[in-house]
């Protein structure tokens, strides 16, 4: 932008060299000062005094309050305090008298300050951030004598070399990350289910009684969560299993499902879904009997159970993945497969 | 000087001192370290430097204070804190989850809550200065913007307490996610499922990050090492080079009588600033042990450990995290396959978007600078209505924030207030490109509103409420003329002009070639400057046409 664009460089505000009769704008200057109560009235500020060391006095009370609190208090004791509700005493002492004890010498310092210290501002003056051009032109000098001497802009190939060299160096850091975990491989296709066969099935495990199922046990309008068996809490890697493949059984009258195929990779109108939903991965957890609608709670993704779990609403991108079960001889819930295709959030690879 | 002394000291060594003695032992003392750190040169300029007084300088202190509170009691909760996700089985004091597995991560935050005395409130303490941290330097970086404090020569300390909030928003992430309770572990399921979203390498990200599958056990140990030492680390260095900054280029101030561009009025460093700013560190640390005291927050106990297949009710995160929750919960979820490949939509262009929402305003002092070509320095802050379309930008973004928290939190608002989720994601979704356009334009209109009101001030004098009758009959208001210094007040702004594109053809007659950069900025220029974006501010020869004589109404 051309210099006279710019507003008259800080016109109104270097009043101090303007007559103030010639711009009715020009800064007046300095205010002069006004006295406090306490700069005139020797008893106001001996008040004030008296207030500030008050304060430090509540202070180191609170601080030997705090202490005693510690040893007083045991840790498990709960009260009621209205209206907060039941909290432990112990946290309860302590927060607040610690909180006294930080306040108080703080009140006290500021009002100190604001009564008893001056209170005459005074101006102090600005200067510059940029240097002047002499000492600019200088610098640019000594740099240029450094840069020649040096002879970086000369030797070309050293230069070119270096720069490569430094570039490529950072790599070797990444390189050692490496090692932070596995390769993704084939990971995220395949749950715990995948061992089941037709002709080697996996017996689906109710997760609250921990018990096999049988289909008659499932009735309809109900949700129940399912785990594989084989699958034990006290296994080492449980929380990685489970983390995928947690299942989700509801149970539809046969002739509600509108997707065919999902009600043959079903038993008798018992569908089995991946619980893990399909947009980041939470669990789901809330059902709505009559509409067979299953919400998710974190991002709220709505699927259709009784629909091939479609999506709905929310920002799942796709359908729940669900697992082909049907029963065995002795008429427990099997599952014969994997899921349909991989569960929890979708990825890069997955087709 | 006398003879006899000059030899004497031409006698000392060349290095020794030729200082008075000093008057007592603390200046002996005082000597004694000057001489080997240089305190006296050091202190010369800045013991009695001047600090400019306004309340809403206050907010940086508090998010100082408040990172200052942060590290001390983190410091004390690395002490008991087991960064582990080993499994244990509890059997603490806390009778609800007794015999449960859970991570040992999870068991010592159990056991700092209920069986260290104190672990309790020093937990407390922490998180909620953290969030107390983060809110403040938000609004602290809002009375930056607003008041154009980030102008030349500040533009770089802008940035550097741009990142502070970044870093400080994402190891207040980390730091929740340490416990391993259901809620965290919710918030780190999200995370991985971001993770996942990145086209070509998410997969290898994820399972780099987490040492393999979902979760694995390396994530809470690896968080912690992030959390405690490498985030905060960055954030000291920052925050020093901030400070440093603040002190290099001297506060801003408001206009006033007798404050100008080369000089700053306020009261000396000692002792008034000392003992203000060194007592409101008290006041903040002890409002937060207060308010730990009373108000519980993230009551881990309450959500038990995570289990990847449980979810708490409320899967909230930190409300400062919400806009991204917000994000997240408003796209639709748009999914591409093509080539045997899935791009995720639904979850990447949220997690583009989101730091596109704060870089734009990163970036805001470099455009604003490019826009008025101004290369002057800066130290008298702008009241906001002075500057219509940056506030109203401001306002804007400050709107768009707060649409995305409305949509973070979308299930709570539906609860509350008996509405169908739906409908407020519907709301949401209409609302996060509508909303900041109407605000831009309400505010702007506001403040040349306010601007207009202050010429009339100006000009005419301000209402005392006293109405008198003229001889012919007409009823008019008295209007007093304002005081030098209220004159001044209200004119010391600066106003620019928008930039004009150059002649279509040159001198000779030859057709000038103009960028689509210049253009751009001259279109922006006249946004902010032009016709219509500023009210003219009063002229010496207006106020004196009006004054002289007849008009006083
Ligand atoms: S994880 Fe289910 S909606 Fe986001």
């Amino acid at each position: 932008m051309p210099e006279e664009k710019l507003p008259e460089a800080h016109d109104a505000s270097q009043g101090h060299e303007v007559a103030p009769h010639s711009d009715p704008f020009a800064d007046p200057g300095l205010p002069a000062h006004e006295p406090r109560r306490t700069d005139i009235d020797e008893r106001a500020a001996k008040r004030a005094e008296r207030q500030v060391s008050l304060m430090f006095v509540v202070s180191m009370l609170a601080t030997i309050g705090f202490i005693a609190s510690y040893v007083i208090f045991p840790i498990d004791k709960i009260v009621f305090i209205f209206p907060i509700g039941h909290v432990s005493a112990l946290n309860f002492a302590l927060g607040l008298t610690l909180g006294v004890a930080l306040f108080c010498i703080g009140a006290g310092a500021v009002h100190w300050a604001r009564t008893l210290m001056s209170d005459h501002e005074l101006p102090a003056e600005r200067h510059p951030i940029e240097a002047d051009d002499e000492v600019r032109n200088d610098v640019i000098e000594q740099f240029k004598t450094g840069a020649a001497e040096s002879g970086f802009g000369r030797r070309k190939m050293i230069r070119n070399t270096l720069i490569g060299s430094m570039a490529l160096v950072p790599l070797s850091g990444v390189v050692l990350l490496r090692d932070l975990g596995p390769l993704p491989e084939k990971k995220l296709d395949h749950t715990g289910w995948q061992k089941a066969t037709p002709a080697n099935p996996i017996p689906l495990i109710n997760m609250n009684t921990n018990e096999p199922m049988k289909a008659e046990d499932i009735v309809i309008g109900s949700l129940t969560f399912a785990k594989p068996e084989g699958l034990e809490e006290s296994d080492e890697d449980f929380q990685q299993n489970i983390a995928k493949d947690a299942l989700m059984l509801v149970r539809i009258a046969p002739e509600d499902i509108k997707d065919k195929n999902s009600a043959e990779l079903g038993f008798g109108g018992i569908l089995a879904y991946s619980k893990i939903c399909t947009h980041v991965g939470c669990p789901i957890s809330l059902y709505e009997q009559q509409t067979h609608h299953a919400l998710c709670p974190c991002h709220q993704s709505t699927f259709d159970l009784a629909d091939g779990a479609r999506v709905i609403f929310g920002p799942a991108g796709h359908p729940l993945p669900q697992l082909k079960i049907t029963i065995d001889e002795k008429g427990f819930l099997v599952a014969t497969g994997d899921f349909d295709e991989p569960v929890g959030p979708s990825f890069w690879e997955r087709s | 000087m006398s003879s006899a002394s000059s030899v004497k000291s031409d006698a000392r060594p060349s290095t020794g001192s030729t200082r008075d003695k000093p008057a007592n032992k603390w200046e002996a003392a005082a000597d004694w370290t000057d001489g080997r750190l240089g305190i006296y040169s050091l202190a010369k300029a800045n013991l009695r430097k001047i600090f400019p007084d306004h309340w809403s300088f206050m907010l940086g202190e508090i998010a100082l204070y408040t990172f200052i509170i942060i590290i001390l009691t983190g410091v004390y909760l690395t002490l008991f804190f087991k960064p582990s996700m080993a499994e244990v089985v509890y059997h603490g004091p806390y009778a609800p989850l007794d015999g449960i597995k859970m991570s040992e991560a999870y068991a010592s935050t159990m056991d700092i809550s209920f069986e260290v005395r104190g672990g309790l409130l020093i937990r407390q303490i922490h998180h909620w200065a953290a969030i107390v941290f983060v809110a403040s330097m938000l609004v602290h970086m809002m009375r930056v913007f607003f008041t154009g404090a980030f102008r030349k020569p500040r533009e770089i300390n802008w940035v550097f307490g741009f990142l502070l909030l970044f870093l400080g928003m994402f190891d207040g992430f980390m730091g929740y996610s340490l416990p391993d309770d259901l809620l965290s572990g919710t918030g780190i399921r999200f995370m991985e499922g971001a993770i996942l979203a990145v086209p070509l390498v998410g997969t290898y990200g994820q399972m780099f990050l987490f040492g393999g599958e979902f979760p694995g056990t390396d994530i809470v140990p690896r968080f912690f090492t992030i959390h405690v030492l490498l985030i905060p680390g960055v954030m000291l260095g920052l925050l020093v080079a901030h400070l440093i900054l603040v002190f290099y280029h001297k506060h801003t101030q408001w206009a006033g009588p007798g404050k100008t561009e080369q000089n700053v009025v306020g009261m000396p460093l000692m002792p008034v600033y000392m003992a203000k700013a060194g007592g409101f560190f008290f006041l903040v640390f002890g409002m937060v042990a207060a308010m730990s005291a009373v108000a519980t927050v993230n009551p881990i106990w309450a959500y038990g450990p995570y289990r990847p297949d449980q979810v708490s009710t409320d899967a909230q995160p930190d409300w400062y995290m919400g806009f991204s929750e917000g994000l997240i919960r408003i796209m639709p979820g748009w999914e591409i396959r093509a080539w045997g490949h899935t791009l995720n939509m639904g979850v990447f262009v949220p997690l583009m978007v989101f730091p596109l929402v704060l870089f734009a305003i990163a970036a805001y002092p470099f455009i604003e600078g490019w826009i008025t070509g101004d290369k002057r320095e800066h130290h008298i802050l702008d009241r906001p209505r002075n500057a219509p379309v940056r506030t109203a930008v401001g306002a804007a973004w400050v709107s768009e924030y707060l649409i995305l928290l409305i949509g973070g939190g979308n299930d709570l608002i539906a609860t509350h207030l008996h509405l169908s989720i739906n409908d407020i994601t519907y709301f949401v979704r209409v609302g996060f490109f509508v909303i900041p356009v109407l605000v831009f334009f309400i505010t702007k209109r506001w403040c040349l509103g306010l601007q207009r009101r202050d010429k009339e001030k100006v000009l005419h004098g301000r209402e005392t409420g006293i109405i008198k009758r003229l001889p012919h009959g007409e009823f008019v208001e008295v209007h007093a003329q304002l005081p030098q210094d209220k004159l001044h007040k209200y004119t010391a702004h600066e106003q620019y002009e928008p930039m004009e594109l150059p002649a279509e053809v040159d001198e000779n007659g030859v057709k000038r070639k103009v960028g689509v950069l210049t253009k751009t900025r001259a279109k922006l220029s006249r946004g902010y400057f032009g016709e219509g974006n500023q009210i003219p501010k009063p002229t010496a020869e207006e106020h004196r046409e009006i004054t002289s004589g007849h008009g006083h109404h």
